[in-house]
């Protein structure tokens, strides 16, 4: 097994070291770790502005970049929050409590080179995870039939929607609404348009585009103009020298460093806990065993290690299931697999044997893309900081044109940016109402796929619906849909514990975040 | 109670919204043949999930939370100005970008989206959207043909 592991990824980085693959992997994580410090931008509406630029890409290049883009983000997000206290991106919230003390007390040069040490770490466990784990998964999901398909993607989507942020039963109702979206077009067995509303230009459905830039960009825009963040750029001069930790700091940070990158690959195998859970588990856990929790919340340098080492790596480990059985974790996971889609790419289990040079080329365009940010952030650091002051009403502007270019530049059609204009309003209000709009992507991503499998399910079974729980027959479905059970069966047990006077069940406090991330 | 909603509470707003986008969508997906489980038709999903989506918005107006919640007092204030611009922008790219190019268009959006800063002065927005206009017409014209005129009259 190491064996064929490690031809084939000799083989990836044949593939990840063509030069034309090389340079798009560099820009991804280029652009990304700008985007990262940027305050205000997120991975996600990047990724969704770049999807235009890849149609006319090889599809290689293409998920290489756009990967780098979110892996990348995740070590600008550190830089943005050790040294403004700023938490815009939601994984590195937690990193905040302990980092802005640190850089209070001077000491910000060590945290980020703890941080990208622990980054590096943590990455290198979650390629590694997946080196060994997404064949071994899709060995047992080739053996899926039109049912087990159907009740996997129904345990993906409710964990995706009822585990993030927010009210579940909202997040269940935006899966719903993702999955409307998606029937909009023609139908794939009969050719009636469906949903249309007698609008030519929708009968070949609703661009994903126009759906991401909608949502994530001119929603996103309208949130946020105006907000003023306040943010103190006086502690943040950091030069490369400060950024060598000491031994002291290197041994206090080792032990963290290991259990962060344990917690977040488990974290990253758990549909719908992306690294943002990761994270806030790793720092409670790291403040629960450590001897001195009162040193945590006052520049910690544990605090700082475990959490970032365990975003890493489950951002690496979220692309497990995506690229293994298709099933994306989180909305970046569901505009990878829709960039691939737009490639002609079925995503599934056969996809590392059917297209081994993009699994294994973006495996090796991992190490690749994670040693350059290692360069990339070591020597450059002082650039970042200056980027740290881009003030937002100069980005917002910038980043509407190109929401509106791109858009158009997919199809070169005018009626898809009037459509992202009513996407992005209606996005707005529905985050004015409280809802996260994150799951909407993953029921639109997910949506044909599910009703294509639901209704073969159904033709096979002549209509016996309960063929998802015939547990002699389908054994691993049944499983699949008594594990969805469980999560709806949770949800109501803590919603009843909320309603009960006084006594409140622990949440996981909500980000204050610019962008999904 | 905020002022963005003033009459109800802000879950019977967003349990409305859901039973309506359910009803818009059983009504629809009941237009076409529904079929039977067994041979499901193109309506058949449309309607299953309508149903459902006007189930959950019932569940949720039905759940709403007694008082404000955290999220709800940190709603921001209207922000019309703002909003404004930023619808603004995009209408006018599309509206310039049919009938005279994409150098007007992309200026024009720039311009009046950086207007709903309210920080942002008539200087600063002239500087940006011609910084921005120039940096596109380069990428998007010349580096990667997008074909759209930059120039032109009477559309395309």
């Amino acid at each position: 097994m190491i064996e064929t592991a490690l031809t084939d990824l000799w083989y990836g980085f044949s593939v990840a070291f063509e030069p034309h693959n090389l340079m798009w992997c560099f820009l991804g994580v280029l652009v990304g770790n700008m985007v990262g410090v940027l305050p205000g931008m997120g991975p996600v509406a990047t990724i969704s502005i770049l999807l235009p630029l890849t149609f006319g890409m090889k599809p290689v290049a293409a998920i290489l970049m756009l990967a780098g883009v979110y892996y990348g983000a995740q070590y600008g997000g550190a830089i943005c929050s050790i040294l403004l206290n700023l938490p815009c991106h939601p994984p590195h919230a937690v990193t905040c409590l302990d980092g802005y003390p640190l850089t209070k007390q001077g000491k910000g040069g060590t945290a980020l080179g703890i941080t990208v040490i622990g980054s590096f770490i943590g990455a290198s466990f979650g390629i590694t995870e997946m080196i060994f784990l997404a064949p071994a998964l899709v060995s047992v999901a080739m053996k899926f039939g039109p049912a087990e398909v159907c009740s996997l993607m129904l345990l993906g989507l409710l964990a995706g929607s009822t585990l993030a942020r927010g009210s579940p039963l909202k997040g269940v109702a935006m899966t719903v609404l993702g999955l409307i979206i998606g029937i909009v077009g023609a139908d794939i067995e009969t050719g009636t348009p469906r949903l249309t509303f007698g609008l030519l230009e929708l009968y070949d459905g609703v661009e994903i585009v126009a759906l991401a830039l909608g949502v994530f960009g001119i929603a996103e825009f309208m949130k946020s103009i105006n907000q003023n963040i306040k943010f103190d750029t006086k502690y943040a001069n950091v030069k490369v020298r400060d950024m060598w930790p000491s031994g002291a700091d290197i041994r206090r940070s080792f032990f963290p460093w290991i259990r962060g990158t344990l917690i977040g690959s488990l974290c990253a195998l758990i549909p719908g806990t992306g690294p943002t859970i990761a994270s806030f588990v790793s720092y409670a856990t790291e403040k629960k065993i450590s001897r001195t929790p009162e040193r945590f919340g006052n520049g910690a340098i544990e605090g700082v290690a475990c959490p970032e080492a365990s975003t890493h790596s489950s951002v690496q480990g979220d692309f497990i299931p995506t690229m293994s059985l298709g099933i994306p974790g989180d909305t970046v996971m569901a505009l990878l697999l829709g960039a691939l889609m737009i490639q002609g790419i079925v995503p599934g289990p056969q996809l590392i044997s059917q297209h081994p040079d993009i699994f294994w080329g973006l495996i090796a365009s991992f190490w690749i893309g994670n040693i350059l940010l290692v360069v990339l952030n070591v020597p450059m650091i002082g650039l970042w900081v200056k980027m740290l002051a881009v003030p937002y009403k100069y980005l917002y502007p910038s980043a509407l044109f190109f929401v509106c270019i791109g858009v158009y530049g997919a199809n070169n059609d005018m009626f898809q940016v009037g459509l992202t204009l009513f996407i992005g309003v209606f996005g707005y209000i529905l985050l004015l109402l409280g809802f996260h709009p994150a799951p909407i992507l993953l029921g639109f991503v997910l949506g044909p796929r599910f009703e294509e499998n639901f209704r073969r399910a159904m033709l096979i079974s002549r209509g016996d619906i309960w063929v998802f729980v015939d547990i002699k027959n389908h054994p691993i479905s049944t499983v699949f849909v008594g594990l969805s059970a469980l999560l709806i069966i949770a949800q109501v047990v803590l919603w009843l514990r909320r309603m009960r006077p006084g006594e409140r069940a622990p949440r996981i406090a909500p980000a204050p975040s610019q962008a999904e991330g | 109670m905020h002022k963005l909603f003033p009459w109800w509470k802000r879950d019977y707003y967003a349990g409305a919204l859901m039973i309506l986008l359910g009803l818009i969508t059983a009504h629809e997906g009941s237009n076409y043949p529904l079929g039977s489980l067994n041979q499901m038709g193109p309506g058949y999903f449309p309607v299953a999930l309508g149903i459902l989506l006007m189930i959950l918005g019932g569940l949720i107006a039905a759940t709403a939370t007694a008082g404000a919640d955290a999220e709800e007092a940190a709603l921001p204030h209207a922000e019309w100005r703002g909003w404004a611009c930023i619808i603004g922008g995009p209408v006018l790219f599309i509206l310039l970008g049919r009938s005279t190019g994409m150098l007007p268009a992309t200026f024009a959006c720039v311009f009046v989206a950086a207007l709903g800063d309210r920080e942002t002065t008539l200087k600063s927005a002239l500087v940006l959207a011609t910084c921005v206009t120039v940096f596109g017409v380069i990428l998007f014209h010349y580096l990667l043909k997008l074909p759209m005129p930059v120039l032109t009259w009477g559309g395309t």
